[in-house]
């Protein structure tokens, strides 16, 4: 991946506040096509935040949000898919009541010629993304509630990939997972990165960020410390950026 | 898990059906019925044999069984059936309405004052289109005040609560200033025909038309759902088991038939119809069947259509998942308070709808009709299995909650027991459905 390209995204001095707290203060950020940017930082640092406006769920105060360059208005969950974002967020986001196909399919559901959401088609649908994700599963006509953690995450992702996805932001996707399951989640990241597709990757977890990002930017008290290239730091360093807020970089200058 | 499913002759999809539990178990597995319809079903008979033969022991005459009461109950259960369909959407998303019954009132004051003080100066009395526009008139009041509700619950985050109890002071008071408390009658003849009676009931050959198309319906359904499951591989319920749902579904609607038409209009109504007529009236005596009665019917396409909307649509679709949870509905892009507000002006549209069946059965508008039903409403359809948690709830299960209490109400009166006895009763039964269900629910998972 070259920066000398067009970003997929870029998202310029956005700031957010809650009831002046700057949750999100400045903070750009970019991604390219291909590459998987890691956001890191303590609870509370803004990472949510910062994709949360990204996907649509935050409306920001300031800054400007550039899609391939060009200036998107992204409002309500509705605008940031229709620029192909697709989000995985830490709480899952099902309705937990419905089952696997109304999940997957909620909000977009697939209709017969009447306009009538047709459910069998959506099973099958289901049927046969699940089986590539997750070979295993097999509660279909389940509600969600029903299902384990891992078979959750599962659904979860699968709404993210199925609608073809430019942009992935993954929040947390791992945190309910056993190891099989998180390597599988690897793989899917590697196999996407490989078709393209720029991933946000929020995650606690360093050595993670380490293996599968590209690229690492570190938030601490709702400002970014800074970005970096994941090849150029060790963990430590990753680490006292996190803690310290202190850049690398700037310490060796 | 087990990798018992991979076996070769096994369907491409889905799980072979087990054979587990006792004949009962497998029974219901293939059939694939929903074992608290069963049970709403069960409870249902047992209190009509109950009343019955408690009436045949202790009065000497058992009046439940009768088709007289139960055309009459069929008739008494219209109103609050249609209004519970309404409720269960209001509740599934996590919210209340408690202003339906002032609501009733209003609607029902608006449609008397315009048939009976606005329209016919204007048009002649008993002109065709009066009844018309006065139904349309109620109907839009429902709706507009609905999503004034709706709107003040979702834009202005309001509690459903405290909006809908505002509702039922404001608008059994402004029922109450448009008509100074004064009866409004007569109403159109036509408009009382929606209220049911003899007159305003289809009759034998309507009755066998209505039964006809229930039956073909059936048989569409069944056959169409097999086409489906064919088309993408899914695990076929048996043949028996279709036939066998297929011939209870046709052998109710028959009998619901038989029943309606074995009902005879009363001696003096013939007489008058002859007397208007000038029929001849054979020897053995005239026997006209009432039929079902309209605002019946009414309750059953109410009933066909919100099911379709909140089975088969996107916006039944949405109503569940905001119900399962608001915030996931709301990033998947659902606009959840404009859904709200629909919702709310459907709810209000159904209670113009049972306004008109209120209002024409009575022969009257008042501005105290429809006192107390928003209570009657909400149990009916939490009887009916809607969790006030939100998120589950069905259309079927509120009409037949409706039932249920209409049919305690009704037996209690066949019995004589008093009005305070009935109300006691009433509401036990109300908190002990809430626990059996509670009950059921917990050893389903």
């Amino acid at each position: 991946m070259s920066n000398t390209n067009t970003p997929l995204v870029e998202m310029r001095d956005i700031c957010i506040s809650f009831g002046g707290v700057h949750a999100v203060d400045h903070v750009s950020v970019e991604l390219h096509p291909g590459e998987v940017v890691g956001l890191l930082g303590h609870n509370g640092a803004g990472k949510s935040t910062l994709i949360k406006i990204l996907s649509g769920a935050y409306a920001m105060d300031s800054g400007e949000i550039l899609i391939n360059g060009e200036k998107a208005e992204i409002r309500n969950p509705r605008d940031a898919r229709s620029y192909n974002i697709e989000t995985i967020y830490q709480t899952l986001a099902l309705a937990d009541n419905l089952d696997t196909a109304s999940n997957l399919f909620l909000g977009r559901e697939l209709v017969t010629p009447f306009g009538l959401v047709d459910d069998d088609a959506m099973e099958a649908e289901a049927r046969e993304i699940m089986a590539r994700l997750n070979p295993n599963f097999q509660k279909f006509n389940d509600p969600v509630s029903a299902l384990s953690g891992g078979q959750r995450q599962s659904v979860a992702i699968a709404r993210a990939v199925y609608f073809n996805a430019q942009i992935l932001i993954m929040d947390e996707p791992t945190a309910a997972l056993g190891p099989h399951e998180t390597q599988m989640v690897s793989e899917l990241i590697q196999k996407l990165k490989a078709e393209g597709i720029g991933i946000f990757l929020i995650s606690h977890d360093i050595h993670d960020v380490m293996t599968l990002c590209d690229r690492a930017s570190v938030m601490k008290n709702g400002k970014l410390v800074g970005t970096v290239d994941v090849d150029s730091v060790t963990d430590d360093d990753l680490l006292s950026m996190i803690i310290l807020g202190k850049h690398p970089h700037q310490k060796e200058a | 898990m087990s990798n018992t499913t991979e076996t070769k002759t096994a369907p491409p999809h889905g799980l072979p059906p087990q054979d587990k539990g006792g004949p009962l178990a497998r029974f219901l597995k293939a059939t694939e019925l929903d074992t608290r319809l069963l049970g709403m079903l069960g409870a249902l008979a047992l209190i009509w044999i109950g009343f019955h033969v408690y009436g045949a022991v202790f009065n000497g005459f058992g009046a439940f069984l009768t088709p007289r009461n139960l055309w009459n109950l069929s008739v008494q259960t219209s109103s609050i059936g249609i209004m519970a369909c309404g409720m269960v959407l209001v509740i599934v998303t996590r919210h209340i309405d408690l202003s339906v019954g002032s609501v009733l009132g209003f609607c029902a004051v608006v449609m008397g004052v315009t048939q009976v003080y606005v329209l016919p100066p204007l048009m002649g009395v008993g002109h065709p289109m009066i009844w018309i526009i006065a139904v349309i008139a109620g109907m839009i009041a429902g709706t507009f005040v609905g999503a004034i509700h709706g709107w003040l619950i979702a834009y202005r985050a309001i509690p459903a609560f405290i909006v809908t109890l505002g509702g039922l002071l404001v608008w059994r008071g402004v029922a109450f200033l448009i008509t100074s408390g004064e009866t409004i009658s007569p109403v159109d003849q036509t408009f009382k025909l929606l209220g049911g009676g003899p007159y305003g009931a289809v009759g034998e050959v309507g009755s066998w038309i209505v039964g006809a198309l229930g039956c073909i319906a059936v048989v569409v359904m069944v056959l169409n759902s097999r086409k489906q499951r064919t088309r993408f591989g899914f695990v076929m319920r048996s043949v028996w088991a279709d036939y066998f749902i297929g011939g209870i579904s046709c052998a109710a609607v028959i009998g619901s038939v038989l029943l309606v038409n074995s009902y005879p209009w009363p001696k003096g109504i013939v007489k008058r119809y002859v007397a208007e007529t000038g029929i001849e009236v054979p020897a053995e005596g005239l026997f006209i069947s009432h039929g079902f009665a309209i605002p019946v019917l009414i309750l059953v396409v109410v009933v066909i259509c919100m099911t379709i909307l909140m089975q088969r649509t996107r916006f039944g679709r949405y109503v569940y998942a905001i119900g399962g949870n608001p915030e996931a509905a709301t990033l998947s892009g659902i606009n959840t308070k404009w859904m709200t507000v629909k919702i709310f002006a459907l709810m209000g549209f159904l209670t113009g709808l049972s306004a008109v069946v209120a209002s024409a059965r009575l022969g009257s508008a008042t501005n105290a009709l429809g006192t107390l039903d928003e209570l009657y409403v909400i149990a009916a359809a939490v009887i009916g299995g809607t969790s006030l948690a939100g998120g589950i709830g069905t259309i079927y299960g509120a009409v037949l909650g409706a039932l249920v209490m209409q049919s305690l109400q009704t037996g209690m009166v066949l019995i004589g027991f008093d009005a305070a006895i009935q109300q006691i009763v009433v509401g036990a039964v109300l908190v002990f459905a809430v626990y059996l269900d509670n009950l059921y629910r917990k050893s389903a998972k």
